[in-house]
């Protein structure tokens, strides 16, 4: 019998630690709760993975034929499609990741009231299901850059940091959303509005190089920047986006700190409000 | 074996009500938010500060809750509905924070407030027992090396790979509690869940947890199911109100909760001698329904019999004791009594004495019968006790799920409901008769 184990219950009050070795523990939860949003968004759909190539594609061809060729918005030298197909990548995956971890908490009142775990493994399991979309997305991508013909270059060894980046930027966002939601269901409204907001001001259907500084930094504080310019530098092989990488992570960074502690802070309230 | 495995002290938890409760408007949350900080820079405990929406509507839902249980102890806690049970065990859960007060846990907890927390309708039997057994806190190959005995405990391997959605709610239950039963904590926490299902996986899921307190493992457990409460656990504590009332031994805290709260319980004790019915020369220490296997109960099935037991002192040596009952019906109607006569003709000695009236199943009808507990001597005659409803018990026709009884599902007119001899013979119609046909 394991009676190694202690807790002492009481109340907390104002900043409590986030518990990373309690949330590694518990790593397996995480897996089963991402798996289950899988298999059941497969079990319930009919094109089921189609679905995570229809989405980009379709867009990329709406912005290829509205954007690239009708409003002739430039594309830092790349055929237009994969240009805006390389952006949608990253940018899709953190639009379904932070919808779905800012509703995170509250489609999972059930589970609050009812039985313990961190409950920081809720959003964090939220923005894994996406990671598998953009894999499957990711190998329309290899076709494309084949028919395309452009090489890999050596920067794609960093797309893994890259996505990184992206998962900690969603993440981060969703954090501070999700534990916003339980109290104030405003932020069921906001996400989908936040969510188009964002994605104009972040380079998806245009270069970034249409900016010139100091704007074209200021514009790099929104996270999301650095990481899609870091995607079409990685594959595509246009100017390296330096300084807008290292804007984009630290912010991420600093996103997911204060969103995990802002979200620990909440937590204590989540069964009796939710 | 004597550690203490959960220390609770002083435990309280506020709730606010009325309708604005629970959302606060943003404008006071960025205020609260942006203050906090600052109030901590200068020294002061963050306070969370009141809103004027439920200043002054908080209640105490549990307050000044004090108790120590060792390891390996069963602890039965009940009390009505609102109460306040269920906020203690969210608190030993981990599920939500008390507002004040400590409770020191040691040894992994694992609880089960509701069956089947996280089952998805469109996932598998086998995928529901993987996610559910996660969510319950136990490890994939935990889940991997019980999953025989967990499908096998729910009889449900013939449509392991089916949707549960497609189950019937019996099985989907049966599932559901056999994922929660295989748990291995060192304290389980227990609410409620055995109220599902049909008797014959009550009685199961009974055993399981019978045999989960012979596994030293430390349960507190929640029922509305008196007999439940009393088989398993020796010790309950009765809280009502928020407050802990009484912790006590199972069988005197179970009747006193039912005689002060539900009315009359099938189990009645007096502690002391002072306070029990009864004057110099008897006195009345308890009484209780149980049934041949000496379970006691409130709820009792109509075939079975079914013993009154009451246990008295008999102070005064010269007396000739004779023991009766007078069982009612919720209607009041006396049904019959009946006294032990065999001893009315030789005096009683001093002593402990226990008397038991064994009622034959297949008489009482179905319903409540409330029995009253007389002791009169003769010769003189007097009445030393008459305890009116001293006890009451349910009488129960069609136990759910068994069918066998009768085909007969009509009601019954009467107060008793006696089985008795029937014959009919059939012989060919005589000619006059023959004519109408």
């Amino acid at each position: 019998m394991s009676t190694d184990s202690f807790v002492r219950i009481q109340a907390s009050q104002g900043w409590v630690p986030v518990k990373l070795q309690e949330l590694w523990e518990h790593r397996e939860l995480i897996y089963f709760l991402a798996w289950r949003d899988v298999t059941i968004r497969y079990k319930q759909t009919i094109f089921g993975a189609t679905w995570a190539i229809i989405q980009p594609f379709l867009t990329m061809v709406a912005f290829s034929i509205f954007f690239g060729q009708l409003a002739k918005i430039p594309s830092d030298g790349i055929p237009y499609p994969i240009f805006s197909y390389t952006a949608l990548l990253p940018w899709n995956y953190f639009a379904t990741a932070l919808a779905k971890s800012s509703n995170s908490l509250v489609g999972s009142q059930n589970l609050i009231s009812k039985v313990y775990f961190p409950r920081l493994i809720l959003p964090v399991a939220s923005v894994l299901p996406a990671l598998l979309d953009f894999a499957i997305a990711f190998v329309v991508l290899l076709g494309m850059m084949v028919f395309y013909g452009i090489a890999p270059t050596p920067a794609m060894a960093l797309l893994p940091v890259l996505l990184v980046v992206t998962v900690m930027c969603a993440l981060g966002t969703g954090l501070w959303l999700s534990a916003l939601n339980v109290e104030y269901r405003d932020v069921g409204y906001v996400v989908p509005f936040l969510t188009q907001i964002w994605m104009v001001i972040t380079p998806v259907a245009y270069p970034s190089s249409l900016l010139d500084e100091p704007w074209r930094t200021l514009y790099g504080l929104n996270p999301m920047v650095g990481v899609i310019e870091g995607f079409r530098w990685a594959l595509l092989g246009t100017h390296p986006p330096e300084v807008l990488i290292v804007l984009s992570a630290v912010i991420s960074t600093l996103l997911l700190v204060s969103g995990a502690f802002y979200y620990r802070r909440a937590e204590r309230t989540f069964a009796d409000i939710a | 074996m004597t550690d203490v495995a959960v220390r609770v002290e002083n435990l309280g938890k506020q709730y606010h009500i009325g309708e604005r409760a629970h959302y606060k408007t943003v404008r006071e949350g960025f205020s609260n938010l942006v203050a906090a900080p600052f109030a901590r820079l200068r020294g002061r405990q963050h306070i969370p500060a009141p809103s004027k929406h439920f200043r002054s509507n908080t209640f105490w839902a549990l307050r000044n809750v004090s108790f120590e249980l060792k390891q390996g102890e069963l602890l039965g806690i009940i009390g009505r509905n609102g109460a306040g049970k269920s906020t203690l065990l969210k608190i030993l859960s981990q599920i939500t924070e008390p507002t004040e007060g400590v409770a020191d846990i040691r040894g992994r907890v694992r609880s089960l407030l509701e069956v089947g927390t996280g089952f998805h309708p469109e996932l598998t039997g086998r995928e529901n027992i993987y996610l559910n057994g996660a969510i319950l806190g136990m490890k994939r190959a935990e889940i991997t090396r019980k999953f025989d005995e967990i499908v096998a405990f729910a009889e449900v391997e013939r449509f392991i790979d089916t949707p549960v959605k497609w189950y019937s709610s019996g099985m989907y239950t049966r599932l559901a509690f056999s994922v929660a039963a295989h748990l291995e904590p060192d304290v389980l926490i227990v609410d409620e869940v055995l109220a599902v299902g049909d008797i014959g996986f009550q009685q199961k899921c009974l055993g399981k947890m019978e045999e989960v307190g012979h596994q030293g493992r430390t349960v507190f457990f929640v029922s509305h199911m008196m007999h439940a409460v009393t088989r398993l656990c020796k010790r309950i504590i009765l809280i009502d109100a928020g407050k802990l009332m009484v912790d006590g031994p199972a069988d005197e805290v179970a009747g006193e909760y039912m005689d002060a709260i539900v009315g009359t319980g099938a189990t009645r004790t007096w502690a002391e001698p002072t306070a029990a019915p009864g004057n110099g020369g008897v006195r009345l220490r308890s009484v209780r329904v149980r049934l041949e296997d000496g379970q006691m109960t409130d709820e009792v099935d109509m075939r079975h019999p079914v013993a009154i037991e009451m246990q008295y002192d008999v102070l005064d040596a010269g007396l000739v004791i004779i023991p009766s009952y007078q069982f009612f019906n919720k209607q009041g109607t006396c049904l019959f009594t009946s006294a032990d006569l065999r001893r009315s003709s030789r005096q009683s000695p001093v002593g402990r004495y226990t008397s038991t009236c064994w009622i034959p199943g297949n008489l009482l009808a179905e319903g409540m019968i409330f029995t009253t507990a007389e002791i009169k001597s003769v010769d003189p005659h007097v009445v030393h006790v008459f305890e009116h409803h001293a006890v009451a018990f349910e009488v129960k026709n069609r136990i759910p799920g068994d069918l066998s009884l009768d085909s007969f599902s009509g009601d019954y007119l009467g107060m008793v409901r006696p089985v008795l001899d029937w014959t009919t013979d059939v012989a060919s119609l005589p000619s006059d008769a023959a004519i109408l046909a």
